[in-house]
């Protein structure tokens, strides 16, 4: 709460350094997107920069007392968010993954921060710059096996091939259970963070449609086998050896070596 | 009724003398001595459930197309006959799913029971002369076991299962001079090696070794009785060479009766209430693909945290690789693992000087030193075996990956050198409590007599005891 | 139900009671101490029995309607695990509470048997007087044991090719074959995107030879000014187009993570990972080890774009593929 609001106070501070507040250029006619624009002032320009251009670290050899070497000391830096459309502007709201805490994490799933209606706003700001827009995926055309076989080849090797989440140097990528098919649907034409960017040449939008299918069934696998154990193998499995089964065994152990005592 | 069937036996295979003698085979008493038969039960139970196995796996990596209706979310790729054997026992044959979890439970918790009993013999000081046999048969049980337990988890051919067989495939291949030729040899070829593989683990798996499991397991069984069962200094009766126990018969058999079927209980509870490896899930095993968060079952975590906790390096001079890396972490160390096993009775001895027979247990605060070179060597391997899931306890409670190993890599060599030693202090401190204890005793029992006979001697009539 | 089982359990106790009543007069020469009888374990020891034929006959009703039973493994697992831990529970009561639990004192057999050892030692002597050069003969019959053994054990040789390695090398790469996606379709450079990462085929493989470690591919793309390929791999790519074996050098996974920041500057570098024991390669400088076990460069294909756009191989690998072997350093990948 406390980084957002110290974000907050940047984006103000920011916009009056900026430019004459009010009557600012870039407004766009649409209200809904003008109150996007009026949100985007206050939780994203401090570092995505005005008109959603992105901002960068000035190079240090371009020293100097001018703007730049402010926003550097300021550390508010962010891509360009022209062209991403609604398609990024609605994952990037919808999982909380933004406003990002501090500059440089890892975006995580949190409790969404926008309310419907703001959310809708800003997403139709930054939809205002171009851009894909929000995908529909339809699961219920897709084929859960190969589904299965695109998820193995694509996603496993991060997010575990039952969609448990996983590691890799640097980041981790997180656990499926949480998204939703359009958000699984985004994610793979994004890329956030460290994940690949795959086009449609490489997963084609019906293929997608079977990946999330898959996604969907990891939600609830098949589980003929009793309590699942969070379906990542041998981990818990062993630690039901040794807190479950082994004490079960030594207390039958004490039991039976208890005698002659009666 | 009874004195018949006695009789008609004997007569025919003249074993009443034997069982005169096995039925009055005595039975020290502690729980811990129960560990090892826990092992031998799962073992039994392994032994049946495989069976039922063996009559549903097909032993072929022959790659055909999935056509179970009963599990759509594989229909139609393409999968090892071996794989898609197991799938369908799993999924679409009646109590196969039982059957083949129980199995699996059973493994994990026979390696588990094995390890346990090790830990009482080497805490308690069991191997000693006359039993070091014993000791190394039992050892070399826990070694094949290992064997054994990896080739059943790789037979599956499941994602899992063939990136464990790789990694073992490239630990072969990492020892000096043989590795190559040596892995060239058993899988017939590189990677993924030829058809030939499966069938020969497969016989591996479900006839060679446990033949050798069962023929070493009975001779370790017949040397314990030949020597008798080892035993606690519990009663003043028991010494060095008398024995003090319950006899098989009546007293002992109910009760391992009960442990073995107690065992069984529990594994089948376990193999139809906690999934184990859904294999379902994990999809078939190809050369190129993997799934992130693989991992051994936990009695191989201990190797998987030696390989991931070396530091990157072939082992090169001159451009020549003599050591590559997978042989630090899963050749070398169960090497020095199992060595120091195997050579600990000599060593003892060796320091010790200890050349006597021991049929009475130490506590293991009576041997100060081997409490803490054991504690010292469990907590070694103890902390590899965490440094494995050091990925998946990242996921879960988010320490970084990187610091974790970081951190291993020093805590690795040194907690174990500070454990053992607090091991030692806490044996020394306790047999020194014992002595106050016992100089206590001995002070009061010395007083208590005094008390006593200044109450019962008559002043000055010395001679009234003698009359 | 319950007075049918009643029924059974008094009249096994009357048969009990009846046999032990018939033999007062061993009492004097028993082996086992008599002790009192024990009604109440023993009517609990019957009750367990019950209850454990009772979970036996549900599993087997549960195995035959397996087919219209809901979560059938769990029911199976639970009725036969209950009827074995119900008897283990008999069995249980039947040691602690029936059975006279004696201890006995006994002699441990003796440390050794000097007379048999005697006997056997001469036995063993004795027989081989007869053998006056007996040196030679135990070294003739070594001779024969041994290559006997040696010969057992040939046939063995014939399980693979011990001493024919040369396949390490072999790779289904040559100069000119097309890069092709799983299901055989060529792959063009316009269908390589940066931050994406694909999988890749030698043309016209077999689904088995797929298999094969060196076969597989990934191939990525990255900005051609961030590429530092060092001297020996200049030219290895194609317009940022890189093709690196799939197979980790350290132990062999396929490489399936491949970590590609959306924003570079505040992002970890790309990077190609493997799953197994996260040994991280740096793609930008021909595959070096940034992180994790693995001791040697991935290997790297060379490429280059035919006329038509479509990626073919420039020649082979620039080491040997896979996980590492002693001395693997000395040896080039061969077609």
């Amino acid at each position: 709460m406390r980084a957002v609001l110290t974000l907050a106070a940047l984006a103000a501070a920011t916009l009056v350094a900026s430019g004459p507040a009010g009557a600012a250029p870039g407004t766009p006619k649409d209200p809904l997107a003008a109150y996007g624009y009026h949100l985007y002032g206050q939780y994203c320009l401090a570092c995505h920069g005005p008109n959603a251009a992105g901002r960068f670290k000035e190079p240090s050899a371009a020293s100097g007392a001018g703007p730049g070497r402010a926003q550097g000391q300021q550390g508010g830096i962010g891509p360009s968010l022209q062209g991403v459309g609604a398609l990024a502007a609605d994952f990037y709201l919808r999982t909380g993954y933004m406003p990002l805490r501090h500059v440089g994490l890892q975006p995580r799933r949190r409790r969404v921060f926008l309310g419907e209606h703001q959310i809708r706003a800003l997403v139709a700001y930054i939809a205002s710059f171009g851009g894909p827009p929000i995908p529909t995926p339809r699961p219920d055309l897709g084929n859960l096996s190969q589904g299965q076989a695109l998820f193995t080849e694509h996603c496993a090797g991060c997010h575990q091939v039952v969609a448990q989440g996983g590691y890799v140097t640097g980041a981790l990528p997180p656990a499926l259970v949480l998204a939703t098919p359009r958000q699984v649907a985004q994610a793979v034409r994004i890329g956030p963070y460290v994940m690949p960017k795959f086009s449609r040449s490489s997963i084609s939008d019906r293929q997608l449609d079977s990946i999330v299918r898959y996604v969907e069934f990891t939600k609830n696998p098949t589980r003929p086998g009793g309590w699942g154990l969070g379906y990542v193998g041998p981990v818990p499995e062993g630690l039901v050896t040794w807190f479950l089964a082994i004490p079960a065994l030594l207390v039958l152990c004490l039991i039976l070596g208890r005698r002659l005592r009666s | 009724m009874t004195r018949r069937a006695v009789r008609w036996v004997d007569q025919r295979t003249a074993s009443a003398p034997l069982l005169r003698k096995a039925l009055r085979y005595l039975f020290p008493d502690h729980w811990s001595f129960l560990l090892g038969e826990v092992a031998l039960y799962a073992f039994v139970v392994l032994v049946a459930t495989g069976i039922y196995l063996t009559f549903f796996f097909v032993d072929s990596t022959k790659e055909v197309v999935f056509r179970g209706d009963y599990y759509p979310a594989l229909y139609g790729q393409r999968m090892s006959e071996a794989y898609e054997s197991v799938v369908h026992l799993s999924l679409a044959v009646h109590a196969g799913l039982l059957i083949r979890q129980t199995h699996h439970w059973a493994a994990n918790v026979f390696i588990a029971a094995i390890v346990l009993h090790l830990f009482r013999i080497f805490f308690t000081g069991a191997y000693r002369k006359p039993r070091e046999l014993t000791y190394w048969l039992g050892v070399t049980m826990l070694m094949l076991a290992l064997l054994e337990a990896y080739m059943g988890y790789s037979l599956v051919d499941d994602l899992m299962s063939g990136m464990g067989l790789v990694i073992g495939y490239s630990v072969g291949l990492s020892l000096p001079f043989v590795g190559q030729n040596l892995m060239n040899w058993l899988f017939d070829g590189m990677f993924p090696g030829s058809a030939n593989l499966w069938p020969r683990m497969y016989i591996a798996h479900v006839l060679i070794f446990p033949i050798l499991i069962g023929l070493l397991l009975g001779a370790h069984l017949l040397l314990v009785a030949l020597r008798h069962h080892t035993q606690f200094r519990r009663k003043k009766a028991q010494t060095e060479r008398t024995i003090v126990g319950v006899p098989a018969w009546p007293g002992q058999a109910p009760r391992s009766l009960g442990l073995m079927v107690g065992t069984a209980g529990f594994l089948f509870l376990l193999g139809g209430l906690v999934q184990i490896n859904p294999i379902w899930l994990w999809g078939p095993y190809h050369t190129y693909s993997s799934t992130n968060g693989a991992q051994p079952d936990w009695y191989l975590g201990w190797l998987i945290g030696g390989l991931r906790l070396m530091p990157g390096f072939d082992l090169t001079i001159a451009g020549y690789t003599l050591v590559p890396n997978p042989f630090w972490g899963g050749a070398a160390f169960p090497l020095i693992v199992f060595g120091f096993l195997y050579f600990w009775p000599w060593l003892e001895r060796r320091f010790t000087g200890d050349h006597a027979f021991h049929n009475l247990l130490d506590r293991p605060r009576d041997a100060p030193v081997r409490t803490a070179i054991g504690i010292g060597m469990i907590s070694w391997v103890f902390l590899v075996f965490l440094a494995g899931a050091s990925d998946r306890v990242n996921v879960t409670f988010g320490i970084g990956y990187v610091s974790q190993i970081w951190i291993y890599r020093v805590v690795v060599w040194v907690l174990p050198v500070l454990f053992g030693f607090v091991a030692w202090w806490t044996c020394r401190e306790l047999q020194a409590s014992e002595v106050v204890v016992q100089e206590r005793h001995a002070a009061e029992a010395e007083a208590r007599l005094a008390r006593m006979r200044r109450r019962h001697e008559p002043p000055g009539d010395p001679g009234a005891l003698e009359s | 139900m319950s007075r049918v089982r009643n029924a059974i359990v008094s009249g096994l106790v009357l048969l009990l009671g009846r046999r032990r009543r018939r033999r007062p007069s061993e009492e004097e020469t028993r082996l086992v101490p008599a002790l009192p009888p024990n009604p109440a374990a023993e009517l609990a020891v019957l009750g367990l029995l019950g209850l454990s034929s009772l979970s036996a006959v549900g599993f087997i009703l549960i195995y035959a309607f397996a087919d219209s039973v809901p979560a059938a493994t769990p029911l199976l697992g639970a009725t036969i695990g209950l009827a074995f831990l119900f008897l283990a529970a008999a069995l249980v009561v039947v040691g602690l509470k029936l059975v006279p639990t004696e201890e006995i004192a006994e002699e441990y057999p003796p440390h050794e048997h000097p007379g048999e050892q005697q006997v056997i030692a001469e036995l063993m002597d004795e027989s081989g007087t007869r053998f006056t050069r007996a040196r030679l003969f135990k070294l003739g019959l070594l001779g024969a044991g041994g290559t006997l053994g040696l010969a057992a054990l040939a046939p063995a040789v014939s399980f693979g090719p011990l001493f024919h390695v040369g396949d390490f090398l072999r790779t289904p790469w040559r100069r000119g074959r097309r890069l092709v996606d799983e299901n055989g379709k060529p792959y063009k450079a316009s269908d390589i995107a940066e931050k994406d990462f694909y999988l890749a085929f030698p043309e016209g493989t077999s689904d088995e030879q797929k298999n094969q470690m060196a076969a597989s591919l990934v191939v990525i793309r990255l900005p051609p000014h961030e590429l530092h390929l060092p001297p020996h791999l200049k030219g290895y790519d194609a317009n940022g187009i890189l093709a690196y074996s799939r197979i980790c050098t350290h132990a062999g996974c396929a490489i399936t993570l491949y970590r590609a920041p959306l924003f570079q500057p505040d992002e970890p570098r790309p990077a190609l990972v493997c799953p197994c024991h996260y040994s991280t390669f740096d793609p930008a400088t021909g595959g070096t080890v940034t992180f994790g076990p693995a001791g040697r460069d991935l290997p790297l294909l060379p490429l280059y774009v035919d006329s038509s756009g479509y990626l073919r191989a420039k020649g082979n690998f620039d080491g040997p593929v896979g996980p590492s072997w002693w001395g693997v350093r000395l040896w080039k990948a061969q077609p």
